[in-house]
């Protein structure tokens, strides 16, 4: 059983079941699931944990779904490395890489939709459906499939097909949407208002969110049960950033950890970046943007948890950067070439702007630092296209020798 | 009767200008803001408008055309 006790307006306290809502009815505030802190208290452990299944479902205590029915596709619990070749490269000790890119279908979206698509079932729909322009989709036509469950996925009709091939196999029923990006949120959101169906990130938002947590949780467990010193998060919407800081406090709380020294880094690019530039403005007001950047899956232009990752940014007293356009696929390479992990642009985000927050003296060597790589680099190769550059030889033993003097 | 819920977001240059209240006098839609942050450079309004659909739908796009952002008070949905 979960110990969910309902939910509450993250704006104005209002308190409501736990039911597929996300919407406050008197201010329109976002919803975030609450928890019976005591019974979980009661029950939780480290040694519990540890005798858990090796996916995010270790952590049912802290989660809004029932783990004995779990949409399972086996999401989670993946490695964090100690990242020495890269830490060298930029000068640190203490660094690590949170490797979410080995999920199931190769991003963190499937932690959230898990915990989603586990959620939509005990509420008794048949449907999963969302809107997106990657891998959310594959993540969802994924759950959907093992789910037994309809899929429908609504993509703008002008993204490229191999964007969403991930998805297609899993055999969803993909809405092409004739219009742009800021169409398909309306109709989703309208969608989501008159279908009894789960959109995954809209009426079920607050449990999706409630996914992310578990970064947090493995980081902790992984460090040894510590929080690390800083952590570096990419940010499209926002949630994943305060999630992680929820997480991590959430085990302070309940004593599984000591107390949370970390300080929460924003990474985005600068093609879009509201998050950044409202945390440069020195305030919490989001100013929306659009996006042109080519790390496509931070491309939220008015990020719907901005605010509430900014107020999570200054109470851990962390810092936000956005790294220029043309740094991003130099994040990719470096990460690829010091630790043999192939990240997606927003991986490429989050090594661009590691990069600088250590030049710039904001991480210290010594610190205990996490890197998060929230996605694979197989699903974006054209980013990195200007890597291929084979070394043209005859097949001859001496054209090898000549063109490669590789005897030492 | 319709009713729908949404949030404007307003230009420096806009955030002077009456547009609920226009909206609510050049479309037959009735305005109930709900929340809001208004600054000098920056501001946002949460609302509901209850009207016919196609009058709201008419006056969203009036709204969007002035160079005021319209989204859907659960914001950005697509996702990566």
């Amino acid at each position: 059983m979960s110990n969910v006790k309902g939910l509450f307006c993250k704006e104005c306290g209002r308190e409501y079941p736990a039911e597929p809502l996300n919407v406050c009815d008197f201010c329109f505030g976002p919803l975030e699931v609450t928890y019976d802190y005591e019974a979980i208290a009661r029950v939780v452990s480290r040694e519990r944990i540890a005798q858990g299944p090796r996916s995010i479902w270790r952590y049912q205590d802290l989660l809004p779904a029932d783990a004995e029915n779990a949409v399972d596709i086996n999401a989670g619990f993946t490695p964090l490395i100690k990242a020495k070749n890269l830490a060298r490269e930029l000068g640190l000790d203490n660094l690590y890489i949170k490797n979410d890119t080995v999920n199931p279908s190769f991003s963190f979206k499937d932690r959230v939709v898990a915990v989603a698509s586990t959620k939509a079932l005990e509420f008794g729909f048949d449907t999963l459906a969302c809107a997106s322009t990657g891998n959310l989709a594959g993540s969802v036509a994924a759950h959907a499939a093992r789910a037994g469950m309809r899929a429908f996925v609504f993509i703008p009709s002008d993204l490229e097909s191999g964007k969403i091939l991930g998805a297609a196999v899993y055999d969803p029923t993909l809405v092409a949407v004739d219009g742009s990006y800021d169409d398909v949120n309306r109709l989703c959101s309208e969608l989501s208002d008159n279908y009894n169906w789960a959109f995954v990130n809209i009426n079920m938002r607050p449990y999706y969110a409630e996914g992310s947590k578990t970064l947090g949780y493995e980081v902790a467990e992984q460090l040894g049960w510590r929080a690390p010193d800083n952590c570096i998060v990419p940010v499209a919407s926002g949630s994943l950033l305060t999630k992680i800081w929820k997480g991590l406090n959430e085990l302070s709380d309940l004593g599984l950890i000591g107390p949370v020294p970390t300080r929460m880094f924003a990474a985005q690019a600068v093609g879009c970046s509201p998050v950044v530039n409202a945390f440069d403005a020195g305030d919490f007001a989001i100013r929306p943007v659009k996006p042109d950047t080519i790390a496509k899956s931070l491309a939220i232009g008015n990020p719907a948890d901005g605010y509430y990752a900014l107020k999570v940014i200054d109470e851990s007293q962390g810092y936000a950067y956005a790294v220029p356009e043309e740094e991003v696929s130099e994040g990719i390479k470096l990460l690829a070439k010091t630790e043999g992990i192939f990240t997606e642009p927003a991986g490429g985000v989050t090594v661009a702007a590691l990069k600088r927050l250590a030049e710039m003296g904001q991480i210290k060597p010594s610190e205990t630092t996490v890197a998060f790589i929230t996605g694979n680099g197989f699903k974006t190769q054209e980013v990195v296209q200007d890597a291929v550059g084979p070394v043209l030889i005859k097949p001859t033993f001496a054209s090898f020798e000549e063109s490669l003097s590789v005897r030492s | 009767m319709a009713t729908r819920r949404a949030k404007f977001t307003f230009p420096t240059g806009l955030i002077t200008q009456p547009v609920i209240y226009d909206l609510g006098q050049n479309f037959r839609v009735v305005t109930n803001i709900r929340r809001a942050d208004v600054r000098e450079d920056v501001g946002w309004v949460i609302l509901e408008l209850e009207g016919d659909e196609d009058e709201i739908e008419r006056g969203l796009d009036w709204v969007n055309s002035l160079g005021v952002r319209v989204d859907p008070v659960s914001g950005d949905v697509v996702e990566s």
